[in-house]
């Protein structure tokens, strides 16, 4: 392809990038400042490809576009006035106008200067003759690393300490979701047309998430993606009105929730008392045991990012101390699954008949 | 020969999307509009990869670019109709 018409293209790229972002910003409607923000991600997802980013791109279009956008669109239809969320317009409040604006402008010249240091840096980087010694590294070693994937081989072998750390991190996330209680309950259930739809996808969504997870040893995807496509099946359920969206119950909830950094430490120590690094594998293991890690911590991704859109603890996961077993559950809307070993009162075996009518 | 085609096909999809962006931007209301989203840009999603399809000489991605094709058609029907749905439900407030 000639080079003028891929600079327009990359000219136009950018253009809806920044106008996107603006109008995200400069819309007063909460909800279509939402769907303008999942616009966005699909553009950058775009922007990341034309970089040859395809485990980048993949990972905004899935994470930073899909799944964030229904997070977020969940998190405005809680808000009293979900019909159209208007935010207050500063003259209401003449009083605090000022501060506002210059809040408003402190942060504007906080964004300023991020973004001047961050293009200052990118510029040294593209100056200097010793940007690529990185990725030279890593393309040196990538025979021993297990994978052929350089972005897979950089995650979860030469830096994988820093992806323990960051399933770490979405561990400490679950438990300030489980803090915030009770999950919302589940929506009505679904017209024929969605249904169907979810019917058909969510197997679908399920099957693309194992693809992506093996592929990432040789080609674009990983346990993030497939994490995140993983979850998206389990929330298309949910949004179709179904009680059981595949989120294990009770105790393995909390296995699969910390499978991830449980199944990459243990691999880390078995390791040490072998005699190797923290997370040394041996090359001869190293495809191996990254697939294990892999598939642990693709199954405490997706359990993490459904939590957060259930937005709590799922119901009848654990009882509330002093609230007896058998007591009738004021609000057990659909959560998710009624665990199988419940021998709880008929009542609640009713509503769980109820609600598994979707 | 099959180059040509291709690029018709291509050519013809572009058509079809503009004629839905126009129509997205002229048409009086919401029905009407989402009317040519979705038939004017399935038809030239349709054609743009059926263009691409005889483009990538590999049966494989052909394949692929199929079954993006069906997807999407799947998602746009249904997504055009919870819209729609939605929309009506508000105006008759029920």
């Amino acid at each position: 392809m000639n080079t003028i018409t891929l600079l327009v293209f990359d000219g136009l790229l950018l253009i809806s990038i920044v106008s996107l972002a603006w109008a995200a910003l400069a819309t007063r409607d909460a909800r279509r400042s939402v769907i303008l923000f999942m616009a966005f991600g699909l553009v950058l997802a775009l922007a990341w490809g034309r970089l040859l980013a395809p485990d980048v791109a993949l990972a905004e279009a899935a994470i930073g576009a899909g799944l964030s956008g229904a997070l977020l669109l969940a998190a405005v239809s809680e808000q009293p006035h979900a019909a159209g969320v208007v935010r207050p317009s500063i003259s209401q409040n003449p009083g605090r106008a000022g501060t506002r604006t210059a809040v408003r402008w402190a942060i504007t010249l906080l964004c300023a200067g991020l973004a001047g240091i961050l293009g200052w840096a990118l510029l040294q980087g593209l100056d200097s003759s010793a940007r690529d010694t990185l990725a030279q590294a890593v393309a040196a070693n990538l025979a021993i690393s297990g994978v052929s994937n350089p972005v897979t081989a950089v995650l979860l072998n030469f830096r994988a300490y820093d992806t323990l750390l960051e399933l770490a991190v979405l561990l400490t996330a679950v438990l300030g979701i489980f803090a915030l209680g009770q999950a919302r309950p589940g929506y009505q259930c679904a017209g024929p047309v969605f249904d169907s739809l979810a019917r058909w996808l969510a197997p679908v969504l399920v099957l693309i998430a194992g693809y992506l997870l093996w592929v990432g040893a040789h080609a674009p995807g990983g346990a993030f993606q497939a994490g995140a496509t993983l979850a998206a099946a389990a929330i298309v359920l949910r949004l179709a009105g179904r009680s059981h969206i595949g989120l294990p119950a009770g105790g393995s909830l909390r296995l699969v929730t910390v499978a991830g950094v449980a199944v990459f430490l243990l691999v880390g120590l078995v390791l040490l008392l072998l005699g190797r690094p923290f997370l040394g594998y041996p090359p001869a293991w190293a495809g191996a045991l990254i697939l294990v890690i892999e598939t642990a911590a693709m199954l405490t991704i997706a359990t993490t990012l459904v939590l957060a859109f259930l937005g709590g603890r799922p119901q009848a996961l654990w009882r509330e101390p002093g609230v007896r077993r058998d007591a009738p559950p004021a609000s057990d809307a659909p959560g998710a699954a009624a665990p199988a070993n419940e021998s709880a009162a008929p009542s609640l075996a009713a509503g769980t008949q109820e609600q598994t009518r979707c | 020969m099959i180059d040509v085609l291709a690029a018709v096909l291509i050519l013809l999809g572009l058509g079809f999307y503009l004629a839905g962006s126009i129509g997205l931007l002229r048409l009086p209301d919401l029905y009407a509009r989402l009317h040519a989203l979705t038939k004017a840009d399935n038809l030239g999603l349709g054609l743009l990869t059926a263009g691409l399809a005889l483009h990538a000489q590999d049966l494989f991605t052909s394949a692929k670019l199929l079954l993006i094709w069906l997807a999407v058609l799947a998602a746009s029907a249904a997504s055009a109709h919870l819209i729609a749905r939605h929309a009506r439900r508000r105006e008759t407030g029920t």
